[in-house]
């Protein structure tokens, strides 16, 4: 039976993991790749990379990274932040990426998700959309939620699938960050909408919140972040509960 | 040396790195000359079965391939593009394996992507693997299973998740992106 997939995602700056690590016997929780290769001995599926640093300059750095990552890492990986074209993926997949992911750059110019997945097949083409709850129903929301775009959610959704997307990161703006559950409605709701895997993101604060996502949502993986980057939740220990509650995790 | 066949689909760098973690050599090329020499060679590839496979007879690699009598380890593409037929742009497969490569029918997610385990394995590449076990997979299409499969998977159909003749073999899934369970198919390979 194929699994449902549970995802950390790190944040990173400058080369280093941004958010506050307290992590387990780490010699330096900074270093992306220490605090990647301890999610895979917990267990995890899958990692999300996402450069957050600011100037392009900076950010050319990356690809050492992700080669780095490449090489210590056994499971596959995904990495975003600041891809505008076909010739910034390239340079990522060459490094060893397996999927990238793009946004605000997708809202912006949607054929961009199309040049991808003609390029590098649509496997590795993972759109993310932020979205958020507004008088007119649920939105995509850029640059972390803070600018509204015109668009609707679900039309967005199925528009990034058919222009060639091989995934979704779905993230709910009104709920990320603020650890009390994934927004179930919307997830559903995209993920019925769609026929390519959705992943839902945003809001997990406990192991009973990733298993109110797997029941009620038709989403193939959980992303979240700092749950995972304090301790909080170890990945062992969720997917044990997930086990007991007979949603089949690895 | 572990030749990795170069040509024009991805995550050559990532079967690269899986082998050399388990402390072999290898080398990426395209030339006829390196895969006749080397020992073992592993044929990769994500990507469109159309595309490659006419790049590789522009290259004169799909004969190189036929001809090859040392171990070959097919990933992914690469076990498609072994078999006889593939819908995927309706192309004719190298023709090692006797079945057919098809589009999953949509009624559930396409890809299937993610980790599944087995129905049953049956081969030297599965040596201390189990049927709980999980690798990893990221495909549209599958090849049916016929008298070359050597293990199964289940994901709207029963599938070849491996598929053997002679000296051929292949896994529909990465066993370099497959952690710990990926090592160990890959060095079973690597230990022939």
């Amino acid at each position: 039976m194929l699994k449902r997939r549970i995802i950390p995602c790190l944040d990173i700056k400058d080369g280093r993991t941004v958010k506050g690590v307290n992590f387990v016997n780490l010699v330096d929780a900074g270093d992306p790749v220490e605090l990647a290769k301890a999610y895979v001995e917990q267990g995890a599926d899958e990692l999300v990379f996402l450069d957050i640093t600011a100037t392009i300059e900076k950010r050319k750095a990356l690809a050492g990274l992700v080669e780095r990552i490449a090489a210590e890492i056994n499971i596959p990986f995904t990495v975003g932040g600041g891809i505008n074209s076909v010739d910034d993926v390239a340079v990522l997949i060459k490094a060893g990426a397996d999927k990238i992911t793009i946004n605000s750059s997708a809202v912006k110019r949607p054929e961009l998700i199309a040049e991808i997945a003609a390029q590098f097949g649509s496997q590795c083409v993972v759109v993310a959309i932020d979205t958020k709850h507004t008088n007119d129903g649920w939105k995509v929301f850029v640059n972390g939620g803070r600018v509204p775009t015109p668009f609707k959610t679900v039309p967005w959704a199925r528009k990034v699938e058919e222009l060639g997307a091989g995934e979704i990161l779905l993230t709910s703006m009104n709920t990320d960050g603020t650890k009390s559950g994934f927004s179930l409605d919307i997830t559903a709701e995209v993920s019925r909408s769609v026929n390519i895997p959705v992943i839902a993101s945003g809001g997990a604060g406990t192991v009973q919140h990733f298993r109110d996502v797997f029941y009620n949502t038709g989403c193939s993986a959980a992303l979240a972040a700092s749950i995972f980057h304090f301790g909080e939740i170890d990945i062992r220990d969720l997917k044990k509960y997930l086990k007991e509650e007979n949603i089949a995790v690895r | 040396m572990i030749a990795i066949v170069e040509y024009n689909a991805g995550n050559i760098m990532s079967v690269r790195n899986a082998v050399n973690r388990l402390g072999y050599e290898c080398m990426i090329t395209g030339n006829r000359t390196d895969l006749l020499a080397a020992d073992k060679v592993i044929f990769p590839g994500v990507g469109e079965a159309g595309s490659a496979m006419k790049y590789l007879k522009e290259k004169g690699l799909d004969e190189t391939l036929r001809s090859l009598n040392k171990p070959i380890l097919g990933i992914c593409l690469g076990l498609q593009l072994l078999c006889r037929y593939n819908e995927e742009s309706g192309t004719e497969g190298l023709g090692i394996f006797s079945s057919d490569v098809k589009l999953f029918p949509p009624v559930d997610k396409i890809p299937h992507m993610g980790w599944n385990n087995f129905l049953s394995v049956n081969s030297e590449l599965f040596k201390g693997i189990s049927l709980n076990d999980d690798v990893y997979y990221v495909h549209s299409y599958y090849a049916e299973i016929s008298a070359c499969t050597t293990a199964t998977c289940d994901y709207i159909v029963p599938f070849s998740a491996a598929m053997k003749k002679d000296n051929f073999f292949a896994t529909q899934f990465h066993p370099e992106k497959s952690a710990g369970v990926g090592e160990k198919i890959l060095r079973n390979f690597l230990e022939l």
